[in-house]
């Protein structure tokens, strides 16, 4: 096959722009499993729900992408937390297994309900005018529009990674997930601090539906598609582990973009086999601590 | 790793799902199966359910010594799953017809129990043409369109207006790549080019690497072969990526009502395809819709829904006159010596390999000033007559018809 490549390096972009949802995603996983130890299996639906905000701010509110930017992320995170108080705040102290089943069960109906209200096929949500357009790089198309979800969920990412790893608040929730009671004697709220990082990674979810909005179907089933995928980038990223979620979010969308070139029919298979080289060899994930 | 093994079983949960249905005797028994949850559940779903059972309220002076049930389920768009429906369906639950089963893979599949256990298949909302060529069976009808006919009428008029030179983005199952060849041929016989094709895994969600690559390619034409969100995202993305704008065009094969209604006129206008049926035509369809629409949430009826609709009253029908349900070929033979004739479809034809015959139309969408409100997009280009709109009989290699 011969190998083009302007048209390498255009894939290459692509595959970097998907990344970026990946890498959104699958920070959110790793922030909530990393402090809460639950594997949020909702995490699509909250991502499905919103995109779905953003199409109710403009229709019902008439709040731009700019304001849904915002407030999407707010309300659904504020979603997040009544579940986490109703629901997961029982669960921490029983196996992985009731927190996954729990937020799976809670993901299913959460679609089944958009999708009896809203139906199957999708709803309407357009670039935001001052994004439309299209840049000629040279090598390839790039739409002003994929230009900012790369440079905003970097930003996003960076910013995640250095409030957790970097300052006092992270170091407190940080010590939290080791030692909860040690840090509880110090004067902490834990618990409120537990609550509100579910909702921070909730939000991050939206955050990624209303960025994804304009360019994929706004439908009741798009992060039901998308979540297996990016629980395998928690797993290769390794559980928990903050860069490694953002690392092996952007890198396996780039690996994938190049499949889609090189050997289309095998562009959703490729990440899970490397899923299964990566257990094989080093299971606590590239990134991942061993326990 | 006893996290990693819940994580597993969990991924393993969410493609396993439940199907339904009631154990009768002595009654007609019709099953809907569908994609009542995915891509393909607005277009037809639990829609396809309300059009079979408007049909029976129609028909009820025909039909008011027969008992009639319907059941439907879900097949999620995977074989195996509606290939183990239709067992229990035929052999514990006694339905008599399958109806709908949109996604060709399934419908393959369903095609072959059916013929081996003697029952019936009306098909509206699966594509292949394969259904009537060489895979057609003596229970099967396929009754609304058909690949060949999407190909024909799209293909044709793109081609006779310069659109010469085709790349393809096709769904990577048996659909797709019946929508690929059949298009491909068609082209090919007007004197245009097929400069490649790059296959994606369905349902696709990211279409822009191959969007890229159509882009490189240099086509004049964009052929989507591909359905439900597959397309929508595309054409959005392709809106995205300006492809339109640097002089290429998109040919959408197989579109429906409700992909248009999902990707807003704004972004659909312009969009040339070609169906068998529309709401906004007629009357009779008019009445319809608004029937139909105020019991399912309103959304109107695709042409899958009118073809099950049509489909059921051309069985009951027959069952009625022969009044009997038992040898599913004796009904389908029946319903091939009558002519159909229903509120939808107006008067057709069933021919011998089992192709339900009747005119095509090629739609364009509405520019967003020229709709008179929601659900109102289509304006028709032009008619396909009923003897031009399907492949001729000789050429499908269908072993039920005698050369």
């Amino acid at each position: 096959m011969e190998i083009n490549l302007p048209a390498l390096f255009g894939q290459l972009l692509i595959g970097l722009i998907n990344g970026s949802f990946y890498a959104l995603l699958s920070l959110g996983l790793a922030v909530i499993f990393g402090m809460l130890n639950i594997i949020n299996f909702a995490h699509g639906a909250q991502y499905m729900m919103g995109a779905f905000a953003a199409y109710f701010l403009l229709q019902f509110a008439g709040l731009n992408y700019w304001w849904a930017l915002v407030l999407a992320p707010v309300i659904v995170g504020g979603i997040g937390i009544v579940i986490e108080r109703a629901f997961l705040q029982w669960l921490y102290k029983l196996d992985h297994l009731y927190g996954l089943l729990l937020t799976f069960g809670l993901a299913l109906i959460i679609q089944g309900l958009f999708r009896h209200r809203y139906g199957s096929s999708g709803l309407p949500y357009q670039i935001p005018p001052q994004l439309t357009g299209v840049r000629d790089l040279g090598f390839t198309f790039l739409p002003n529009y994929r230009a900012w979800v790369i440079v905003f969920s970097l930003a996003v990412c960076f910013g995640t990674w250095f409030m957790i790893e970097k300052t006092r608040l992270g170091a407190y929730l940080r010590a939290a997930t080791e030692n909860p009671t040690l840090v509880r004697a110090f004067g902490i709220n834990v618990p409120r601090m537990i609550t509100l990082t579910y909702g921070f990674g909730v939000g991050l979810a939206a955050l990624a539906g209303v960025m994804a909005a304009p360019i994929y179907a706004v439908n009741p089933t798009m992060g039901a598609d998308l979540i297996i995928v990016v629980f395998a980038v928690v797993v290769i990223g390794g559980m928990g582990s903050i860069m490694g979620a953002i690392v092996t979010g952007f890198g396996l969308g780039v690996v994938e973009g190049l499949t889609k070139y090189f050997f289309p029919e095998a562009s959703n298979t490729v990440i899970f086999v490397i899923m299964v080289i990566v257990l094989v060899t080093r299971p606590a994930g590239l990134f991942g601590r061993a326990a | 790793m006893k996290l990693l093994r819940t994580a597993i079983l969990t991924a393993a949960m969410v493609s396993a799902g439940a199907a339904y249905g009631q154990v009768s005797d002595g009654v007609v028994k019709i099953g809907v199966l569908n994609d009542m949850s995915g891509t393909y559940a607005d277009l037809a779903g639990a829609g396809s359910v309300l059009a079979a059972r408007l049909a029976i309220e129609d028909l009820k002076d025909v039909v008011k010594d027969l008992k009639i049930e319907v059941v439907g389920a879900d097949h999620q768009n995977k074989p195996d799953i509606g290939s183990n429906i239709v067992r229990q369906w035929i052999d514990v639950d006694k339905v008599d017809v399958i109806v709908d089963v949109p996604t060709s893979s399934v419908a393959l599949a369903v095609n072959e129990i059916v013929k081996e256990k003697n029952k019936v298949f009306l098909v509206s909302g699966a594509a292949t043409s394969d259904l009537t060529g060489p895979r057609c069976s003596p229970n099967t009808i396929h009754w609304t369109y058909d690949t060949w006919a999407l190909a024909n009428g799209t293909g044709n008029a793109i081609v006779k207006t310069g659109g010469d030179t085709w790349f393809f983005l096709t769904a990577d199952y048996a659909f797709g790549h019946a929508l690929e060849r059949d298009t491909s041929a068609v082209v090919t016989k007007n004197g245009g080019k097929v400069v490649g094709a790059v296959r994606h895994p369905f349902p696709g969600q990211d279409f822009s690497s191959f969007l890229l690559q159509a882009q490189a390619s240099k086509a004049k034409i964009i052929g989507l072969a591909n359905a439900g969100a597959d397309t929508t995202n595309a054409i959005k993305q392709a809106a995205e990526f300006g492809i339109t704008q640097k002089g290429q065009n998109l040919a959408g094969l197989l579109v429906f009502l409700t992909d248009v209604h999902s990707l807003g006129l704004k972004t659909a206008q312009g969009l040339i395809f070609t169906e068998a049926w529309y709401w906004d035509m007629n009357d009779t369809n008019r009445a319809f819709a608004k029937r139909f629409a105020a019991a399912n949430r309103g959304i109107y009826p695709s042409m899958i829904h009118a073809g099950v609709y049509s489909a059921v009253t051309h069985y009951l029908k027959s069952v009625a006159a022969l009044k009997n349900d038992a040898d599913g070929a004796a009904v389908v033979a029946h319903m091939k010596k009558s002519k159909t004739k229903d509120a939808l479809f107006g008067e057709g034809e069933i021919r011998e390999d089992g192709r339900k015959i009747h005119p095509m139309y090629l739609f364009e969408v509405k520019k967003p000033e020229e709709s008179k409100g929601p659900w109102d997009y289509y304006k028709t280009r032009a008619t396909i007559p009923a003897d031009q709109a399907f492949r001729p009989i000789g050429e499908g290699k269908c072993p039920l018809v005698k050369g």
